[in-house]
């Protein structure tokens, strides 16, 4: 990142503060996720049984819940674990899906049409439910929730790389670093990828935010993450049973923290791609 | 004299940017009166568009027209309400722009879309309107108009479309059509039938015409009186024979210099200080020696693609070492798809190639980065704003070849050699740290010259090097290769639609048509005096300002 490249940031930021709030919410999050354990007021396992389903209050920011543990500390403590799960399933995906997309959209051809048929086919199923159904077979583990998000995100990384090498594998370019002495393999990996990574960098942000809502939803449905493990998509599961007697706070506040993360990396996406394209650099 | 049909005083548009205001006309003035043909020529940036579309008052959102009036028939067009304003363009103004096909609807039969643009401005049935339409589709010479009438646009050939385009806007009878470059992008035997109808529809209905254009031997031959734009400003109008034979103001002159007729030369096009080749001497044409194997030797060259078209269907020659040929012929001529094999880019399905006595046709093109001859054949692509990669430096992009293909390390003796390259084609050694969209196409255009050039090549593949550039940069960058070419002893394989270019360019030339030669000969001699019906046409065809107005009357 040279200089010129953090000046075109700040003037992004500076037409668009939205970006750099949920620039800012982001970086929140993350230092949330790695320091959470160490910085929480209550330990997110202990039980208290005295204190259970209290409601909000100075000493229990957001309540507690039917064991008496902290809501606030669960909620911050559960980002480490729901944010390692959407990362990781997603960088699977997004190196996966652009270097085969990217393969395919140069060749053309067999591959092409192969791998286009399989990316049919696996788009054709319900995406959750072929989720539900891979963690299940699989094995209720956490790799299994990184495995099976990674895999339903697969087709739009696969597409999307395709279809913006596609556009760009006939131009001046790219046929000059052939002239120059490339060989097939290293336009694709050399050239080609890296002119289409901000676009799918901005891709990849704003698919943090589904792969977060699907972990946690495999979560809510009793798949992947067990209690008493913190994680968003079970606290929201257990607190549910609670809301018919008025004990909101048990959904709520996860639900929020889940809404907050989504939003933060739906439109720091956004923002990215305006500072990462260089055509739009002056 | 006649009372103008359109009077402009003092017209300035200007456009909101990021960075403030642009003003885009500057106080251009000017009258046309009915049934008069005009041209307003100059190159990008000129403000010649943004006039012709403050006329209309089509400006994009971000432009305003900030000063001046527009008066059409004595109303002031500035000031129009917006009910008036479409009541005019369908009943007295009307527009054709390039690239027509981009301008009709692809899911609607042409017949239906001009029916359509009848029915917006007349209250008529719409059987009525089928009739009128079929009619214009006759009056704009469309064969087959019963069946064309429901041919969708992607059916047509651009020339037709642009056709369909002229019969919808003379639809309504206007008495001033707006044409912005309605040929551009269009083979010249087909933007001469383009013309010639417009021409002749203009005169028989008494239609005054605009032509917005930057071909100036166009506008030489369809105007009778052109004005000349530079930076939004007027610089020059007259006749258009007195303004292109005897230009008065200095930016004209270089234009008329810069635009290549069928007796200019290379040296002519730029005068002053710009011109390259007046101060290096010009270094003789090497003679070919005999008993050496020639340059490049291709023989039966055939190139089917796998859907069963046939772009290529035989293709032969034989090029010396340091001599220049020319290839010309219109799109789907096969010109582009021969000169990608013989660089090596694409396979070809039968034939052979040798070059400097080695066969290099056997080798597949994925495998020829590989090959020693890769650095000797190196190739300039069209347009130089897609030739650079976006995320490389000007440096960078130079750099590249002399890397791969002279296994060059980063280092002195590379930035050494890449500023050298850069000298060599004119670049200043500043910009080498910039992106390409930082740069202008002409500063484009020379680094993918210099980055061609970079290794030493001995055959530089030109594939239409100035079709994306103002004559004004062409003119400069044609001097160039030129003079690259005298000093390198290097043999130009130049690919070109546009024959006035290829003639000042090259010894040699090929005609090629459908995928295959119509005639070869030297330069002028088969410009002189085409022996084929189909060379001959194409020379007819290209508007050329030395001609006297053929259609201008009117």
């Amino acid at each position: 990142m040279s200089s010129a490249t953090f000046q075109h940031a700040a003037f992004i930021l500076r037409g668009n503060p939205i970006t750099g709030i949920a620039a800012v919410g982001a970086a929140l999050l993350t230092v949330l996720a790695i320091f959470g354990l160490w910085i929480v007021p209550y330990d997110p396992i202990a039980s208290d049984v005295a204190h259970a389903l209290m409601p909000p209050s100075a000493a229990h920011w957001a309540g507690t819940d039917q064991l008496g543990r902290d809501v606030f500390s669960r909620i911050i403590v559960a980002a480490q674990l729901d944010l390692a799960i959407a990362l990781s399933a997603v960088g699977i995906s997004f190196v996966l899906g652009a270097v085969i997309g990217a393969l395919c959209g140069y060749s053309g051809g067999r591959l092409d049409r192969a791998v286009g048929r399989f990316v049919d086919v696996l788009m054709a199923f319900p995406l959750f439910v072929l989720a539900m159904a891979m963690v299940a077979a699989l094995g209720n583990r956490v790799e299994n929730i990184v495995i099976a998000t990674a895999i339903i995100n697969l087709p739009f990384y696969i597409r999307f790389a395709r279809a913006e090498v596609n556009v760009r594998r006939n131009l001046g370019w790219v046929e000059a670093a052939r002239a120059s002495g490339e060989s097939h393999v290293s336009v694709v990996l050399r050239f080609l990828l890296p002119n289409v990574l901000p676009a799918m960098v901005v891709q990849m942000s704003l698919n943090l935010g589904w792969a977060i809502i699907n972990a946690a939803g495999l979560s809510f449905i009793g798949l992947g993450v067990k209690a008493p493990t913190p994680e968003w998509g079970i606290m929201v599961a257990e607190g549910a049973r609670f809301i018919s007697t008025g004990k909101w706070w048990l959904v709520a506040f996860p639900g929020l923290a889940l809404m907050l993360a989504v939003l933060c990396f739906n439109l720091l996406g956004d923002g990215l791609r305006d500072i990462l394209d260089p055509r739009q650099r002056t | 004299m006649t009372k103008p049909l359109l009077q402009i005083d003092n017209l300035h548009v200007t456009f909101s940017t990021r960075r403030g205001p642009v003003e885009a006309v500057r106080g251009v003035s000017l009258s046309l009166a009915p049934g008069e043909t005009l041209g307003i020529v100059g190159e990008s940036g000129s403000g010649k568009s943004v006039t012709g579309f403050a006329v209309t008052r089509l400006l994009d959102p971000a432009g305003k027209i900030s000063a001046g009036r527009i008066l059409f028939r004595d109303r002031e067009i500035t000031k129009m309400s917006n009910a008036s304003l479409r009541e005019m363009h369908g009943s007295a103004m009307a527009m054709i722009f390039q690239n027509p096909r981009g301008a009709l609807n692809p899911i609607r039969a042409i017949g239906a879309q001009i029916a359509d643009a009848i029915l917006a401005h007349r209250k008529i049935s719409a059987e009525a309107a089928r009739g009128e339409a079929l009619d214009l589709l006759r009056a704009v010479q469309i064969r087959d108009p019963e069946k064309r009438m429901s041919a969708y646009p992607h059916e047509l050939s651009g020339g037709m479309c642009q056709r369909v385009m002229i019969a919808m806007a003379i639809s309504s009878n206007p008495s001033l059509l707006i044409a912005d470059e309605p040929t551009t992008g269009l083979d010249v035997t087909t933007q001469k039938v383009v013309m010639d109808l417009l021409a002749n529809i203009a005169a028989e209905r008494g239609m005054a015409t605009i032509l917005i254009t930057h071909d100036l031997g166009l506008a030489a031959r369809y105007c009778r009186r052109v004005v000349v734009m530079e930076q939004g400003k007027l610089v020059e109008q007259a006749e258009a024979l007195t303004l292109f034979r005897a230009p008065n103001h200095p930016y004209t002159k270089r234009l008329v210099a810069a635009s290549p007729t069928a007796t200019s030369r290379v040296e002519d096009l730029v005068t002053g200080e710009e011109n390259l080749l007046a101060a290096v001497p010009a270094a003789p044409l090497p003679t070919p020696v005999h008993g050496t194997p020639p340059l490049l030797d291709v023989k039966n060259l055939v190139k089917r693609f796998d859907d069963g078209t046939v772009a290529l269907k035989s293709f032969s020659m034989v090029m010396a070492a340091g001599e220049s040929v020319g290839l010309v012929g219109e799109s789907g001529s096969g010109k582009s798809t021969t000169s990608r094999m013989i660089c090596r880019l694409l396979d070809q399905s039968e034939g052979t190639i040798n070059f400097n006595g080695e066969s290099i046709g056997h080798l597949p093109a994925r495998d020829f980065h590989r090959a020693p001859q890769r650095r000797d054949i190196q190739i300039v692509f069209q347009d130089p704003n897609e030739s650079l990669n976006p995320r490389f430096t000007a440096f960078d992009c130079i750099a590249h070849p002399l890397m791969r293909l002279a296994g060059m390390r980063n280092g002195d003796a590379l930035r050494q050699r890449v500023r050298e390259c850069a000298s060599r084609v004119g670049l200043p050694s500043d910009l080498l740290e910039r992106f390409p969209h930082q740069l202008s196409g002409g500063q484009k255009a020379r680094i993918g010259i210099a980055r061609a050039i970079a290794c030493r090549p001995r055959l530089l593949v030109l594939d239409e090097p100035t079709a994306a550039l103002d004559v004004s940069v062409q003119a400069v960058v044609l001097q160039l290769l030129d003079r690259l070419r005298r000093e390198d002893g290097l043999a130009f394989l130049f690919v070109s639609h546009d024959l006035n270019v290829v003639r000042m360019m090259c010894q040699r030339t090929i005609v090629l048509r459908n995928g295959a030669i119509v005639e070869e000969g030297e330069s002028h001699a088969l410009f002189d005096n085409p022996q084929t019906a189909y060379t001959r046409e194409l020379v007819e065809a290209v508007p050329n300002i030395e001609l006297t107005p053929v259609a201008a009357a009117g």
